[in-house]
């Protein structure tokens, strides 16, 4: 059972990728409903938004609880805001999982949002179709973090032990490589406990 | 190579705003109150729907200075409204840089018979409906995003929740037919034969739909919400009422926990005066905004 952060974006989307990867999914409001989750995705939205309601009814900490355990998390775009230890020009973290510094709104506003055929080696030789909306980026990486792909110069989606970042939507496109490459990260990551 | 304003691109900002709320703001201060409480996006203007019916007269596109300073201020997407038809405006406002284009019946029309040819645009627009014809009218036309009209600048959501269960209403009635009676209801919803198609088979609209057009509280909003509403706009609600800032967190908690009776109990309390409301039919049919589109 994967859980999808359903706090504002598109929650739905994830999970209908995840339907049609044969995985269960549930929607997490508030921290009891994470119990029987063995991943969590957080989805694109508002960085802001999500941000502040996961702090005011808690859920930061029943994450972090659960990540320190070895819970498996997939973010996109907002949701890799919302996983990384340093955001340029904000100084409110949420959760700090991954050691990267991230650039919001880093290729400009909606008017530049772009689709563009994306080579992702661990995913295969067929580029990925990436879709990218007020997209961040990631700006600099710990040497922990592994950079999977890039995009005119910038690091666009990472992966660092059980946590995955993607600056793009794959929920938006009917590619499941991304969904399934996370589901193996989970399916890894209850076998190893 | 790269491909920018995209249908993909257009609809998928509106994905993102889903669950969200977005808020009426005319100052950089009050940008910055919305974004604060957690809006997911705010709509620049001169003056909210409610101030733009009691000042009377043509309500046209805001000062461009007035948009620039309010994205300036935040760092969440900012929307901006065009009169219906008013495509210059709509060109001055992508040459912005604006987030989406609202083409809206809150301004005066500067067309009576055509909407704007939104395809011609590689910013997103958000339109009216007070229908599933209309609503399906306006996607033809491009729109990446629809919300339901209801009447703008009273504090009364009724027309809203009208709005919203008739688009529903004739969602799932469509969805019900035999596929030989498509043409005729596309005829008599007055809606391309395609997306009438579309929404037969998939059972809901192929653009995110908001609520729009008289929220005022958190109940309001949940009530929207609970209807089948993907997210809320709310105009003159917020800052027309006593206590800005704190009404504009409550609704924000309100639209995520919007099935959860315990925490919207929690969120109402003491929230201070809410905006006067008017209403409807105390409107005559020329104050009525929502009359407004075709």
């Amino acid at each position: 059972m994967i859980g999808v952060l359903a706090l504002q974006g598109a929650f739905l989307e994830h999970q209908r990728m995840l339907k049609k990867c044969g995985v269960e999914s549930v929607q997490i409001r508030k921290p009891d409903e994470m119990e029987n989750i063995d991943g969590l995705i957080i989805p694109g939205g508002e960085s802001t938004t999500i941000t502040k309601l996961l702090i005011e009814y808690g859920l930061d900490k029943a994450i972090l609880e659960k990540t320190a355990q070895g819970m498996p998390v997939f973010g996109t775009c907002a949701g890799l805001i919302v996983m990384a230890k340093n955001v340029a020009n904000n100084n409110q973290i949420s959760l700090g999982l991954m050691d990267i510094n991230v650039q919001r709104n880093g290729f400009g506003r909606q008017v530049d949002s772009f689709e563009v055929d994306l080579p992702v080696d661990v995913l295969g030789a067929i580029p990925f179709p990436a879709v990218f909306i007020r997209a961040p980026f990631v700006e600099s990486v710990k040497p922990n973090v592994g950079i999977l792909a890039e995009y005119d110069k910038k690091i666009v989606m990472i992966r660092q032990g059980n946590f995955l970042g993607a600056a793009f939507h794959p929920e938006l496109t009917d590619d499941l490589r991304v969904h399934l490459y996370f589901r193996q990260m989970v399916e890894d990551a209850k076998s190893a406990t | 190579m790269a491909e920018k304003g995209t249908w993909t691109v257009k609809k998928g900002l509106a994905e993102m705003l889903k669950g969200g709320v977005i808020m009426d703001v005319t100052t950089p201060e009050q940008a910055k109150i919305a974004e604060e409480a957690g809006a997911c996006a705010v709509m620049a203007l001169e003056r909210v729907p409610a101030d733009i019916r009691a000042a009377g007269g043509v309500a046209r596109m805001a000062d461009p200075t007035v948009i620039l300073r309010i994205m300036d201020a935040v760092t969440i997407p900012v929307m901006a409204k065009a009169r219906i038809g008013h495509f210059v405006e709509s060109q001055i406002l992508e040459a912005l840089g604006v987030d989406y284009i609202d083409e809206s019946e809150v301004l005066t029309p500067a067309d009576d018979k055509f909407h704007i040819n939104k395809h011609d645009f590689k910013v997103p627009f958000v339109c009216g409906c007070r229908n599933l014809g209309e609503a399906l009218r306006r996607i033809g036309e491009g729109a990446a995003m629809i919300r339901t009209k209801g009447e703008p600048g009273t504090g009364n959501v009724v027309e809203a929740v009208k709005h919203m269960r008739q688009v529903m209403g004739e969602i799932r009635w469509l969805q019900n037919l035999p596929e030989d009676e498509l043409m005729t209801a596309a005829k008599n919803l007055v809606a391309p034969y395609d997306l009438v198609v579309e929404v037969h088979k998939t059972g809901k609209l192929p653009v995110v739909n908001f609520a729009a057009g008289g929220v005022a509280t958190p109940a309001d909003a949940a009530l929207m919400m609970q209807l089948g509403s993907d997210g809320v706009f709310v105009g003159s609600g917020i800052f027309k009422s006593g206590d800005p800032a704190k009404r504009a967190k409550a609704i924000v908690s309100a639209v995520t926990h919007y099935n959860d009776a315990k925490v919207l109990a929690e969120v109402s309390k003491d929230l201070g005066e809410a905006m006067v409301g008017i209403e409807i039919s105390t409107l005559s049919d020329a104050e009525r905004m929502q009359e407004r589109g075709w």
